[in-house]
């Protein structure tokens, strides 16, 4: 942002002083993700920089805490990556799944009750974390769900479905209907018109929403403190145990994979809100 | 007019009036079938639960259903001296059905909640039932434990024989129903509650406020840069908002620890002696900084998403018409963004509220908030009773902060990401 050449002495320090609070904040926001990297390869076993890393000193650093991560006698990270990966799969596979097709009923005109019925869907959003671990908790201790991976699933797509039923109605507000009555008046069902018409074109915003019904499931912790048993222990379960007990450097190695996966996560979601964005012909 | 001009038919010889009326109707149920698997869904597994925290938070009939003949008995009785026998003789047999039923244990737990010391005179009464005699039950159990005798612990047993019960949201905020049935404040320094809402309040506030200020700069020069610069430092906002909240609370805690990087910083620059690095983690400043650190997106997100669309033109013409451009902003950009601002100091203050896993990891016990208490009593007490209360007066709470955002702004106003 280039000042004008005319622009008044104390505007131009104004403008600058603006320039530095900026970049004061945007350090403050990505600079704690990058003090993970280097002490996930500590040599030792605190979580400070050594001397040896001050230095630079190539003895200082080491993969140890990767290899306990992935070797580790007794290591609950297996299970736990394994009961994740499950966990977030089924729960996305069902939040896309419910989520896409309330959000094509709530985007037709014809739709009674819009309002209220949209509050009730996106209730699990707005209300805090804990009230609803609290109550899901309820339901599935009475419904015998409790520590089952089924009952975790279950509260994820509770979590996971308003993601995805705003995404969807989004992109189905710049949805042309003309292209589903022309399908229809050449004799193809409404199912085949889904299908092969609707389908694809509301396709960005399907996978966002997935994508934020992943990461909502894949981080969620507070409700699984409620549902897990020994059994259904999840990545983030174990994050929660460690960092509150025995704080070792092999959690800076998950969490090092971790932002790499949000990473990659993050790039999908870009390119996919920009697919979505041109054809929804926004240009902004 | 005759009937014929006025009623059009379709083909099929039906008015075309009802023909359209059933066309909308079959669209409306159409719409309706789409809406209901998830509508269902989220209804039994949601919203019933939290419905049924309700009736929990004010059910209290398992000790009346397990001591029947104590409280029938203890009709007549005016609480003011000691029980009469029927009492006793009602408690020894209820309380002989709960042993061989083996479910005494949850009535030590019920009662203790009501006063403390219950749960040990019950277990004694239990070991010493065996050997009672028949009759002069009164006498047999005030030998147990000279608590059996003392009048207090009779009249919280009567407390418990209403069927329902407001006492767990009195609790909440550090009220109880003393003996005369009157409304009265905890003693001072056992009040936890109230200190617990005000703490919550009070850092979602601040929490709120860092965050705007923070946020306003940057989604403002995010907004007017041009797209290959803004572009890239989005990826700041963005990186943080899709990476897992343990791990951003993990750095946190390393970066804040005693000999952590910030501390380091301090000791280098000369701000504090090497020996006296002060305590930044488990107190209020963790909660905060973290905090901050982890809710900022949220708030530049809807502030970027409302500064995108106003023109820069507007500014121009502020300046053009004689403003200096403190002028302009203040009275033309700045209202412009409210919208922006409404959304993202709710949504902030809103998550703030409600915090629960950082606070618990880097808070202390001078940073934590109510959500912690509620899973402590979740989890450790299970007095989940007196959670539910607790969440349903901190989700009144947020539900009232919704209702005055949407009277004053409109929640239509809202601008998400």
């Amino acid at each position: 942002m280039a000042l004008p050449k005319y622009t008044e002495p104390h505007y131009r320090i104004w403008h600058y002083i603006y320039l530095t609070i900026c970049s004061a904040v945007f350090f403050f926001l990505i600079a704690p993700l990058f003090v993970i990297f280097p002490l996930s390869f500590n040599a030792e076993e605190f979580l400070v920089f050594s001397d040896g890393m001050k230095r630079l000193d190539p003895d200082a650093f080491s993969l140890r805490w990767y290899k306990d991560m992935i070797y580790g006698t007794k290591n609950p990270w297996g299970l736990a990556t394994k009961n994740s990966f499950i966990i977030a799969f089924f729960a996305t596979i069902g939040s896309v799944i419910l989520g896409t097709v309330a959000a094509l009923g709530l985007s037709s005109r014809h739709m009674p009750f819009k309002g209220l019925i949209m509050a009730v869907l996106i209730s699990p959003m707005i209300v805090p974390l804990i009230i609803s671990g609290v109550a899901i908790f309820f339901f599935m201790a009475k419904a015998g769900l409790a520590a089952t991976h089924l009952g975790i699933i279950l509260a994820h797509i509770i979590l996971g479905t308003p993601f995805v039923v705003i995404t969807v109605t989004a992109t189905l507000s710049g949805f042309d209907h003309s292209v589903t009555r022309a399908a229809a008046s050449l004799g193809s069902d409404p199912v085949n018109t889904f299908m092969k018409i609707t389908l694809p074109l509301i396709l960005p915003g399907v996978i966002s929403g997935g994508l934020f019904a992943f990461v909502t499931s894949f981080d969620e912790v507070v409700v699984v403190l409620f549902l897990a048993g020994l059994d259904n222990t999840t990545i983030p379960i174990q994050m929660w145990t460690g960092l509150r007990e025995q704080l070792s450097p092999t959690i800076l190695a998950v969490a090092t994979c971790l932002i790499i996966l949000s990473t990659l996560i993050l790039v999908t979601a870009e390119l996919l809100r920009r697919r979505s964005e041109r054809l929804r012909g926004i240009n902004r | 007019m005759s009937s014929e001009t006025k009623k059009i038919l379709t083909t099929d010889g039906i008015p075309l009036e009802v023909s359209l009326k059933k066309a909308e109707r079959k669209n409306k149920i159409k719409a309706f079938l789409l809406v209901a698997p998830l509508l269902l869904f989220l209804i039994i597994t949601y919203v019933f639960p939290i419905g049924e925290m309700l009736t929990r938070s004010i059910d209290d009939k398992m000790v009346t259903q397990m001591l029947p003949k104590t409280y029938k008995a203890m009709e007549n009785w005016d609480g003011k001296e000691l029980p009469p026998e029927d009492v006793f003789e009602g408690f020894y047999f209820d309380y002989k059905k709960l042993v061989e039923e083996k479910t005494f244990g949850k009535l030590a737990t019920q009662l203790n909640f009501e006063k403390n010391g219950f749960k040990s005179i019950l277990k004694k009464l239990q070991r010493k039932m065996k050997k009672f005699e028949e009759g002069n039950y009164k006498e047999q159990i005030m030998a147990v434990h000279p608590r059996w005798a003392d009048v207090e612990y009779w009249r919280a047993l009567k407390r418990r024989a209403p069927e329902y019960t407001y006492q767990k949201y009195l609790k909440g905020i550090d009220m109880y129903e003393n003996e005369d049935g009157k409304i009265v404040n905890v003693p001072e320094d056992r009040q936890i509650h109230r200190i617990l809402w005000l703490r919550t309040l009070e850092i979602a506030f601040f929490v709120t406020l860092f965050c705007f200020l923070m946020a306003y700069p940057i989604a403002h020069l995010l907004a007017t840069l041009p797209m290959k610069y803004s572009n890239l430092l989005m990826i700041c906002v963005l990186l943080p908002f899709w990476t897992s909240l343990l791990v951003r609370t993990a750095s946190w805690m390393i970066l804040l620890q005693q000999q952590g990087v910030v501390n380091d910083f301090f000791v280098w620059i000369g701000l504090v002696a090497d020996n006296a690095r002060p305590e930044m983690m488990y107190n209020k400043t963790g909660s905060y900084v973290a905090m901050t650190q982890i809710l900022l997106p949220f708030m530049v997100l809807p502030l970027y998403s409302v500064m995108k669309t106003i023109s820069p033109s507007l500014m121009r013409a502020g300046k053009s018409l004689g403003g200096t451009p403190f002028i302009a902003f203040w009275k033309v950009y700045f209202p412009l963004t409210i919208p922006g601002i409404g959304a993202g100091c709710l949504l902030v203050f809103i998550l703030a509220v409600g915090y629960y896993i950082t606070p618990a990891l880097v808070g202390g016990a001078s940073g934590t908030l109510i959500s912690n208490q509620i899973a402590y009593h979740m989890k450790s007490t299970l007095d989940w009773s007196f959670a539910s209360a607790m969440g349903l007066m901190l989700l009144t709470g947020v539900l009232a902060i919704y209702w005055l955002y949407n009277k004053v702004v409109g929640i239509d106003n809202i601008k998400l990401g």
